[in-house]
């Protein structure tokens, strides 16, 4: 590997050097590496690119990296990843997509991971987007996220977008079974002439499931957002989803919430707040000294913490 | 010491200039001076012009000899004046450790924003992580805007009603705040309220009725006439005394 696809990894996996416990890393098209563990197989794909990885029933505070890094110039590629975790797991599982283009041919990278958690298993996903390089070339990710959760299980995922994407459609959908429940926290940054696309559906299929939306963004300059969310109330279940956005300069943000309730103990709650930076919230942190930039960088800092 | 020089404001409403101050000349040297008045006197205002989040219509106020009538809000807290919002401001994702570590300018330990919050009655243990969001109630965030304004340890510093959206529990606990202040304070303290207790404390108070310094004096001087300005008028103290 070389330095830039280091930096690469080290901005969407928070990794320096090999990490510990199973992994995959892809860098260009091409496996750079790959650790099994006595509970975690990761095998490739035969008929498409991508990796299955299989955790065994039980497995606990085990965790698997497969961060993908870019840097050839005017590379395209799918990737189709399926996640197996078996019954009873408590995992933590570690994705992420650096980009870096330094030519003049747009790069891009479209992830297709498929979840499926057994019953009572506790997944923890965390997603980062990340794109660098000083080429005219885009920089284009388009993440699809499909999540299947059985009896009991729970899904965590976060999911961060905060520098250097061009173009981004992000689709997520779930089912959620009787009494799992499912979290996803979304944190984007938009700039330059940026567009970013969210899409969520989830199913609530089953008796007290829950799920639980947030997404909190900034636009600058002129890039625009659009967030869509549904949520299908199909059985007695708490439904949650929030969007809340910051927009400056000449930015747009879009948010399309859509609930629907088919059972009559579905519980449905949509918020959605888009707006500038409150003038009083400049002057309180003016106020202590902080200068007009300094203080609305402390705010969207805060507000993407 | 802060100067406020033939300070006038004006305000449109409704396609009409109305004054809100008129010719305000005051000097503040006492350690503790409280700014007093009717609702609408324009004390509010009077604050605001000060921390520089108004400009005045027409005057000049100086800091320590220094004419800042020009300078910016943030040039203004740089040079030494702290102001405690009468409505805290709540930030999402801002914790109470951060906001003091702005506040006092440097990051704190977690050990010094105890000492902070333990001041103003606040268990840090329940606050340091905690965010300058809608969880907290109006009193907490009041306690915690008073807070910010000790880390900054500035030359002057403003409160615009401390007591207002604060319970009566919390009342209590902030008079002893106050109290402690103006016993240990090395700066000035401006202090915008109606509370007795709060005047009781104050080295100097100033009177604002409609715009205009009705009066300045010692609490002895102003504190009676205060009081006695409270009375009923004939009609009700005739149907008293029967």
């Amino acid at each position: 590997m070389d330095a830039i696809q280091q930096e690469l990894l080290a901005q969407v996996a928070g990794l320096h050097e090999v990490p510990e416990g199973a992994y995959n890393i892809r860098a260009n098209g091409e496996m750079a590496g790959r650790n099994t563990t006595a509970n975690i197989d990761i095998t490739t794909k035969e008929d498409c690119p991508g990796i299955d990885i299989r955790i065994k029933p039980g497995t606990k505070s085990e965790s698997v990296h497969i961060p993908v890094v870019l840097s050839q110039s005017g590379l395209q590629e799918s990737v189709y990843n399926d996640f197996f975790v078996g019954e009873d797991c408590d995992i933590t599982i570690i994705a992420g997509c650096g980009i870096h283009n330094g030519g003049s041919a747009a790069s891009a990278h479209s992830g297709i991971h498929r979840f499926f958690v057994e019953k009572n298993a506790k997944v923890r996903y965390v997603e980062k987007h990340y794109g660098s390089g000083d080429g005219s070339g885009e920089r284009i990710m388009n993440p699809t996220t499909e999540i299947h959760l059985a009896e009991g299980a729970s899904l965590e995922m976060e999911t961060v977008q905060i520098k250097g994407i061009d173009s981004t459609a992000r689709t997520t959908t779930a089912k959620v079974a009787e009494g799992a429940s499912l979290v996803i926290k979304e944190k984007i940054m938009t700039h330059g002439k940026q567009y970013a696309e969210t899409d969520f559906t989830v199913n609530m299929a089953g008796a007290d499931s829950s799920v639980n939306l947030i997404s909190r963004s900034v636009a600058k300059e002129r890039s625009r957002q659009i967030f869509r969310s549904r949520i299908v109330g199909n059985a007695s279940c708490h439904g949650h989803s929030e969007c809340d956005a910051i927009i400056m300069d000449e930015a747009s943000v879009s948010a399309i919430p859509e609930l629907t309730a088919n059972h009559i103990d579905a519980n449905l709650i949509h918020e959605a707040a888009i707006g500038k930076i409150a003038g009083e919230q400049l002057i309180k942190l003016m106020t202590l000294g902080l200068t007009e930039k300094e203080a609305e960088e402390q705010i969207v800092k805060g507000f993407l913490k | 010491m802060l100067e406020l020089k033939n300070i006038s404001f004006q305000a449109e409403d409704g396609g009409k200039e109305i004054e809100i101050l008129r010719n305000i000349n005051l000097t503040v040297e006492n350690r503790f001076v409280a700014v007093t008045g009717p609702n609408g006197s324009g004390k509010s205002t009077l604050a605001k012009i000060v921390a520089g989040i108004l400009t005045p219509t027409e005057g000049q106020i100086f800091l320590d000899g220094v004419d800042i009538t020009q300078k910016s809000i943030t040039e203004r807290a740089q040079m030494g004046i702290s102001f405690a919002f009468q409505q805290p401001v709540r930030f999402k994702g801002i914790t109470v450790k951060d906001m003091l570590s702005i506040a006092a300018g440097r990051e704190t330990a977690v050990s010094e924003v105890c000492a902070m919050l333990s001041e103003v009655g606040l268990c840090a243990r329940d606050y340091v992580n905690r965010e300058i969001n809608a969880s907290l109630s109006g009193g907490e965030l009041k306690r915690i805007e008073i807070a910010m304004i000790m880390a900054r340890k500035a030359r002057v510093s403003i409160f615009d009603e401390p007591e207002a959206g604060i319970d009566l529990w919390s009342f209590q606990n902030l008079i002893r705040v106050f109290e402690k202040m103006h016993a240990e304070t090395k700066g000035t303290i401006l202090i915008i309220s109606h509370q007795e207790r709060i005047l009781n404390i104050a080295d100097q108070i100033v009177l604002l009725s409609d715009g205009r310094i009705e009066k300045v004096g010692s609490r002895e001087e102003i504190m009676p006439a205060l009081l006695g300005a409270g009375q009923p008028c004939r009609t009700l103290s005739d149907k008293l005394i029967q």
